[in-house]
């Protein structure tokens, strides 16, 4: 039941545990521990909410940066990794295949606020070669949920068919 | 006034029961519905971009009667590889519009006036008027709940008369959600060769089932030529607004049915089959998550069902559970008809789907479970209420 509780808990958070045991046909008892479980082990690591900030008019800025460096012997990427996600305005990174090592999500209150951050704190990082920073424009789609601009789509169907 | 001047089945065949209760639920405002019989799921994408790429390539015309043998060949595919059937594309199967054309082209090919055809109860709606159109005589068995909605062999036996031309099967089942399993076909498979009875069997809910793997009559060597299948991509791969089925049997069947299917017909939408083809081709995954959220929704709404008071068992197949409303007193309408009115929920009562339909309600599943969370919230207050009241 691990497997099928984490893809449900995955898209909604927000579940009480009385319908996961309902749905997973499994005790109330067994649907928390095993909650507590992966938690504990660091499997679900956060429970976070899909927010579209435009529309809570909440000025945010996100960027995408491609970061390139030079390995290390003995630690290879992970200790240029660490220097960087450390930074508390770092969302998310992830080490690449393909023309650069890293990339690393930022986000800022603006523009400046993320070129102060790549001027000062990440390019300057030892290892780091070079950075390229990419503004996201508009957000279509996150986690599997679109961001869409239009209405709720209504439920088309006829309310009773046989 | 000029009722004399049509055809006497036609006007025979009774507006159902209910029709007066589905216009209501259908027009009222602000209905929080569990009476659907088909997915809320979209068309999965890839799907509906094959077709309209296929109209964009000027894939415009008709194809051949018995549907793009590309499809053909794609079905038996997957025919084969997912329920061990084995259909030649080019003589034994037919691309329809829906299943429902291809219960009626099966009919018709094969009923002669005053032959009798079996269908089990509570049944889906159109069976009884499609028996009745093609000159036949419907014979009811009721399936019992205590079977799980199963047919036996006793019951079975009782209704085959030297009249018995054909026998309509629906699992998984619309309402029931009842399956039959390997093990529940076999004591059938004598009687059903013995006195060279066809088996109509719709499949169109084949692929939800929760338990076990479907299993189709047409598995049987000893009766497969005797089995026609028909099954389509509504339910599957949600794509009821497309309009296409299919039909499979042996080629002499088949080559019968085919006329009637040219005639009538022409072919199945051409856009629809080339959706089709993709869907089988690479539509397996979605129609797996489906499955996956189906069946979730099941568990909870049956859980739920039985702890406010309706006794519901857990049905294997379709979407649909058949929760037992008796000790209410009231009939399946009336329960259903009071719901509406004093909560906003619309189910389907089980009359609709025949007398062994009394005494219970459909509900269906096609719904997110938000949306099921809250029709049951009132369903519960509805059934405090008239403990209260009674």
């Amino acid at each position: 039941m691990e497997k099928e509780l984490l893809a449900l808990i995955e898209k909604n958070a927000k579940r009480d545990i009385k319908d996961l045991a309902a749905i997973l046909q499994e005790s109330e008892f067994s649907v928390w521990s095993t909650l507590t479980e992966l938690e504990k082990n660091k499997v679900i690591n956060g429970y976070h909410t899909i927010i579209n900030w435009d529309k809570a008019n909440v000025d945010r800025v996100t960027a995408v940066i491609d970061v390139t460096c030079q390995p290390e012997r003995d630690f290879g990427y992970d200790r240029i990794a660490s220097m960087i996600y450390a930074y508390p305005e770092v969302d998310t990174m992830y080490l690449m295949s393909g023309k650069t090592e890293f990339s690393v999500v930022v986000e800022g209150r603006t523009m400046q606020d993320i070129s102060n951050f790549v001027g000062s704190k990440l390019a300057v990082v030892e290892g780091v070669t070079g950075t390229s920073t990419n503004f996201i424009l508009k957000q279509y789609k996150k986690n599997g949920v679109i961001f869409a601009d239009t209405d709720e789509e209504e439920d088309d169907r006829i309310q009773v068919s046989i | 006034m000029y009722r004399d001047l049509l055809n006497k089945t036609v006007v025979e065949i009774k507006p159902s029961g209910i029709r007066r209760f589905f216009d209501l639920a259908n027009t009222k405002k602000g209905v929080l519905s569990l009476g659907v019989g088909e997915p809320d799921f979209a068309t999965p994408w890839n799907v509906c971009e094959s077709a309209i790429y296929s109209i964009k390539a000027k894939h415009t015309h008709y194809t051949a009667n018995a549907g793009l043998l590309s499809l053909r060949t794609e079905l038996s595919h997957y025919l084969r590889k997912r329920y061990d059937l084995h259909y030649s594309p080019n003589k034994e199967m037919i691309i329809t519009v829906g299943g429902s054309e291809a219960i009626d082209i099966a009919l018709r090919a094969i009923i002669n006036s005053g032959d009798e055809v079996i269908i089990l109860e509570p049944a889906y709606v159109a069976y009884e008027p499609a028996v009745r159109l093609a000159g036949g005589v419907p014979v009811f068995i009721e399936l019992k709940a205590e079977n799980q909605f199963k047919l036996t062999k006793e019951e079975l036996l009782e209704k085959i008369t030297d009249k018995t031309k054909a026998i309509i099967i629906n699992f998984p089942s619309n309402p029931t959600g009842g399956i039959m399993n390997k093990e529940d076909y076999e004591p059938l498979i004598p009687i059903i060769k013995e006195h060279r009875l066809i088996v109509i069997s719709d499949e169109i809910y084949a692929e939800l089932n929760y338990s076990s793997k479907h299993c189709s009559p047409a598995v049987f060597p000893e009766i497969r030529d005797l089995v026609v299948l028909i099954s389509g991509f509504s339910k599957a791969f949600a794509m009821t607004g497309w309009r296409l089925g299919y039909l499979c049997a042996n080629s002499i069947f088949v080559e019968q049915m085919l006329k009637i299917h040219q005639y009538i017909i022409m072919s199945a939408p051409t856009a629809a089959q080339y959706g089709a083809i993709e869907g089988l081709r690479n539509g397996q995954k979605y129609v797996d998550e489906m499955i996956v959220q189906y069946k979730q929704r099941r568990n909870l709404l049956v859980s739920r069902l039985n702890e406010i008071g309706l006794p519901t068992h857990m049905p294997e197949g379709a979407f649909y559970v058949f929760p037992c409303i008796k000790h209410t007193g009231l009939t399946s309408l009336e329960f259903c008809e009071r719901l509406l009115e004093e909560q906003n929920v619309a189910c389907v009562p089980g009359s609709a789907f025949g007398n062994a339909g009394e005494g219970y309600i459909r509900i269906s599943y096609a719904y997110s479970i938000d949306e099921i969370k809250m029709a049951l919230a009132k369903i519960e207050i509805f059934m405090e209420q008239f403990k209260k009241a009674n």
